[in-house]
């Protein structure tokens, strides 16, 4: 450990705003491209799950109409 | 070599890879960021003429190297989206830019920080301040060019082009401290013989660089599935991929499993 104190460590020898300014900006910068890569991708997987959904009910809903109907109608 | 390499140009082969990698380089990548930081902040000795400041190249060095990595990167990947017609390739160059940017970007704002307290002055157009400014444009010029187009094919062709061209910048960066008289320093590290650098500042220096690129690689990781998802997002396998995590299996109903 190079510094004496929590209060000599936090001081960096009077060039404190400088290095904390770097090391914050670093690692925030670093945190937020992951958290927000990592939000995207939970979103992409829901947003499967919701198409996938939607697609179901179109599905039943057009078969429940054929059903209906008793006429062939032909998909398309 | 290619026979091997080939199946992961395929989205589902490279979305599993990447599933499979990015567990490895978050944790090797978060650890080894914490420890790089620490040992950098605390136990590094101080250096005889700058002090404690000096301590800012535990970060701005990192940095600047990935700006240069992940160009190099990218415009590999246009290279091979462009020549070989790899869409995959496509997919690795924008997930690639962001990152990219944010590197190059916290590379110019830290080295503003050092300068201040060394050179008295927070900016100067030196060449290899203003080099690295062209970097981060090129990489924003290469994210905006992309997202201008509405197909995703032409909007990989074009800003493959521009991340091509662009690669005339690196060497600029890398030689702009030997061609031009500037205020930047000349090659610490990467230079001819041997790195001018005690060996207890030089070792956390190259710890941190190696965290900060497992911390690229797996934000890049992350990012490269996404922008699979978002082109695959209708695709069978993604389907498949999504029932097998069970995420609201509910919901998918047995009627649509026949027509997907």
């Amino acid at each position: 450990m190079q510094f004496d104190s929590i209060n000599a460590f936090f001081a960096m020898g009077g060039y404190g705003l400088y290095v904390w300014l770097s090391f914050g900006l670093g690692l925030l910068s670093m945190a937020l491209l992951w958290g927000s890569a990592w939000l995207s991708k939970k979103r992409l997987l829901q947003q499967v799950v919701i198409e996938q959904a939607r697609q179901t009910r179109i599905n039943q809903a057009r078969q429940a109409a054929n059903n209906h109907d008793g006429k062939n109608e032909q998909q398309n | 070599m290619w026979k091997w390499l080939h199946p992961y140009a395929k989205t589902e082969r490279c979305y599993a890879l990447c599933q499979r990698l990015l567990p490895w380089f978050s944790v090797l990548g978060l650890v080894s960021l914490v420890i790089g930081c620490v040992w950098g902040l605390a136990f590094a000795p101080s250096d005889y003429q700058q002090g404690d400041s000096y301590r800012i190249i535990f970060i701005h060095v990192p940095s600047a190297i990935l700006s240069k990595a992940m160009y190099s990167g990218m415009a590999a990947a246009a290279f091979i989206g462009l020549v070989w017609q790899v869409k995959t390739a496509f997919m690795a160059m924008i997930a690639m830019a962001p990152i990219g940017a944010m590197v190059t970007f916290v590379s110019l704002i830290t080295g503003a920080a050092w300068g201040k307290p060394m050179w008295g002055t927070w900016w100067e157009w030196d060449a290899r301040l203003t080099s690295q400014l062209i970097l981060l444009f090129l990489f924003l010029g290469v994210i905006a060019l992309y997202k201008s187009f509405n197909d995703v094919q032409q909007a990989g062709k074009a800003a493959g082009v521009m991340a091509l061209v662009g690669i005339i910048n690196l060497p600029i960066i890398h030689y702009s401290v030997e061609w031009w008289n500037t205020l930047h320093q000349g090659a610490t590290i990467l230079k001819m013989g041997k790195p001018s650098m005690p060996p207890d500042m030089l070792q956390p220096l190259l710890f941190c660089i190696v965290s900060w690129m497992l911390v690229c690689a797996a934000i890049f990781l992350l990012a490269l599935q996404n922008e699979i998802l978002r082109r695959d997002i209708r695709r069978p396998w993604v389907i498949h991929l999504v029932k097998g995590k069970n995420i609201g299996t509910a919901q998918l109903g047995s009627t649509s499993r026949g027509q997907i």
